[in-house]
């Protein structure tokens, strides 16, 4: 595997995830809790969007077949995707949501910290972009992990009912295979254990203010790296990539 | 006596175009006059999340996406300062909501329509937003001082709505046959709705009269329609799609378009509930409302809980 090769697969695991995650975030749109929580979620949502375009027009560079944002977004199908397991999982209710994010906003807080440094230029200074933004995405989701953990007893069960439902699927977070390898090798990536150490740390801290329990390390579902997902990823894209699949010829 | 002396002082400043702000002495009916239009702007901006939001997961483009998530997103920051501005005026926002839950309070009548394919997207930006343009503008100069400040800075952003919608139509308009008819669907199923936002003639509006004379409203629902419609016929040529108007023509003499009959049935038949979406938009807007409902008491009692640390630390 060349670097460049592997390079454009880890720009799809970031573009893909911030991609599937800003889509499900925007499924939120005149439903969540409270008005300022609606502007809160569209604004996340769009911070995920905005990555994930910067991650596929680069992979598609790198590529140099002349493939756009676009036709990574809409022309891909479940087997090509590279996001993360968690990314997908189903908004459920608001605490199901904030668990979700919780653990994925610590993920991409830990990974952009780390890429800020790396090798490849544009992965810099997106790293360095991304951070500002996911920085802002951990703290609404953490202090939303408190208030629902040390809220109410309705609330506490709640979400602690939302973390052990969707532990198992963390584990692919820190999944590696050859494209870390070679990226490690060059500097441009970083090895997912470091960030999985700085992970555990930022959610035990988070846990432990909102007085819940850390759910128990069990079987872990694995999936990212070989794009095999679950059933909600194929209703997502369908609905998704609905326009440009059925008008192929035209242009939006 | 005194109420006599103070609505000349009242009308005073209103005729020499002094703001009243929410500390001033205000007539009753001027306050529940304020209270139900702001309110229902306010609801109206929220509502009208639903029909655009039901495109962004659907949105053919990353940047067509990017830009209805920010255009949602701006309504609900306006419905946010709209609801601030009401509250001035002695009623909180939740007494709002309810009102609105309950059908005592209303909200633009053009929500009730479907979006039935992208190209709404376009006619909702272009028409509806533009119509809504029209009557910001002239409410800039409204007399209740938080009404008008809100009105400034949604009128801004608003017009940057109206020239997201018109590019997705004159893109569509452009594209290919199919999308060229997914345009003028579009304009045909919003063109008459559109029109009628700005409410009744003039003869049959039964709140135009106080309104005017207390500078709520500096232009009557008439001449705001015809400022729209000679506003938009130009624009719709330009993208060569035709207004589904037969009447539609330039008269000379008044230096203004002429207009075929306005289907008031229609108007007065989705006020009254029988919309295509009356009721599926307000149930969701209950629906969510009810299933936050967990979520705001615990943010609530955590906020009681950090009170009482403070008080005893």
């Amino acid at each position: 595997m060349t670097t460049k090769e592997a390079l454009i697969n880890y720009c799809l695991r970031i573009g893909d995830t911030s991609l599937i995650l800003g889509q499900r975030m925007s499924e939120w749109c005149s439903n969540g809790p409270i008005l300022e929580e609606d502007i809160a979620m569209t604004n996340i949502a769009l911070d995920h969007i905005g990555q994930a375009r910067t991650m596929l027009t680069y992979a598609g560079e790198l590529e140099g077949k002349g493939r756009t944002e676009d036709d990574f977004a809409y022309k891909r199908h479940e087997r090509e995707y590279y996001n993360s397991l968690l990314s997908e999982r189903p908004n459920g209710h608001f605490g199901d949501t904030v668990a979700r994010n919780f653990l994925q906003s610590a993920y991409f807080y830990h990974l952009y910290s780390a890429l800020s440094s790396s090798k490849d230029n544009m992965i810099a200074a997106h790293a360095a972009k991304s951070l500002k933004e996911v920085t802002y995405h951990l703290r609404h989701s953490a202090e939303w992990v408190v208030r629902l953990g040390d809220g109410t007893e309705e609330s506490k069960e709640k979400i602690q009912t939302s973390f052990d439902e969707i532990w198992e699927y963390t584990g692919d977070l820190f999944e590696m295979n050859e494209v870390d390898d070679v990226l490690i090798k060059e500097g441009i990536a970083i090895n997912q254990t470091e960030i999985k150490a700085k992970w555990d740390k930022t959610v035990d801290e988070v846990l432990v203010r909102a007085k819940l329990q850390r759910p128990k390390d069990a079987y872990m579902h694995s999936g990212r790296l070989n794009a095999i997902h679950s059933e909600y990823l194929g209703h997502l894209l369908a609905e998704m990539q609905f326009l440009p699949r059925a008008y192929p010829d035209a242009k939006w | 006596m005194e109420d006599i002396k103070k609505l000349e002082e009242f009308q005073a400043k209103i005729d020499a175009d002094v703001k009243i702000e929410p500390k001033d002495w205000m007539p009753e009916e001027y306050r529940k006059h304020l209270q139900r239009q702001i309110s229902q702007h306010a609801h109206s901006e929220v509502i009208g999340m639903q029909p655009e939001g039901n495109w962004i997961s659907r949105a053919p483009s990353l940047r067509a996406k990017v830009v209805l998530l920010a255009k949602i997103q701006d309504e609900a920051g306006h419905g946010q300062y709209l609801y601030s501005a009401a509250e001035t005026l002695g009623k909180s926002r939740d007494e709002y909501i309810e009102e609105l839950q309950t059908e005592k309070a209303k909200y633009s009548s053009i929500f009730n329509y479907p979006t039935l394919t992208w190209a709404d997207m376009g006619a909702v930006g272009w028409l509806v937003d533009g119509a809504a343009i029209v009557n910001q503008v002239s409410l800039q100069r409204t007399s209740y001082g938080p009404y008008s400040r809100a009105m400034v800075r949604i009128c801004k952003e608003e017009s940057f709505h109206q020239r997201q919608g018109y590019e997705i139509m004159a893109h569509m308009a452009k594209g290919t046959p199919e999308q060229k008819a997914m345009a003028q669907d579009a304009l045909n199923r919003f063109w008459w709705p559109s029109i009628m936002m700005f409410g009744p003639h003039d003869a049959d509006s039964p709140n135009t009269g106080n309104a005017v004379k207390w500078r709520i409203k500096r232009e009557t629902n008439d001449e705001l329609r015809q400022k729209f419609i000679d506003k938009t016929v130009g624009q719709a040529e330009v993208i060569g799609l035709t207004i589904p108007d037969p009447d539609l023509k330039w008269n000379e003499a008044k230096g203004c378009y002429d207009y075929g009959k306005i289907n008031w049935d229609e108007f007065w038949n989705v006020v009254k509930g029988n919309g295509p979406c009356n009721k599926q938009r307000l149930k969701h807007h209950i629906k969510a409302h009810k299933n936050g409902e967990w979520v705001r008491k615990a943010a609530l009692a955590y906020a009681a809980k950090q009170k009482e640390k403070q008080l005893v630390a």
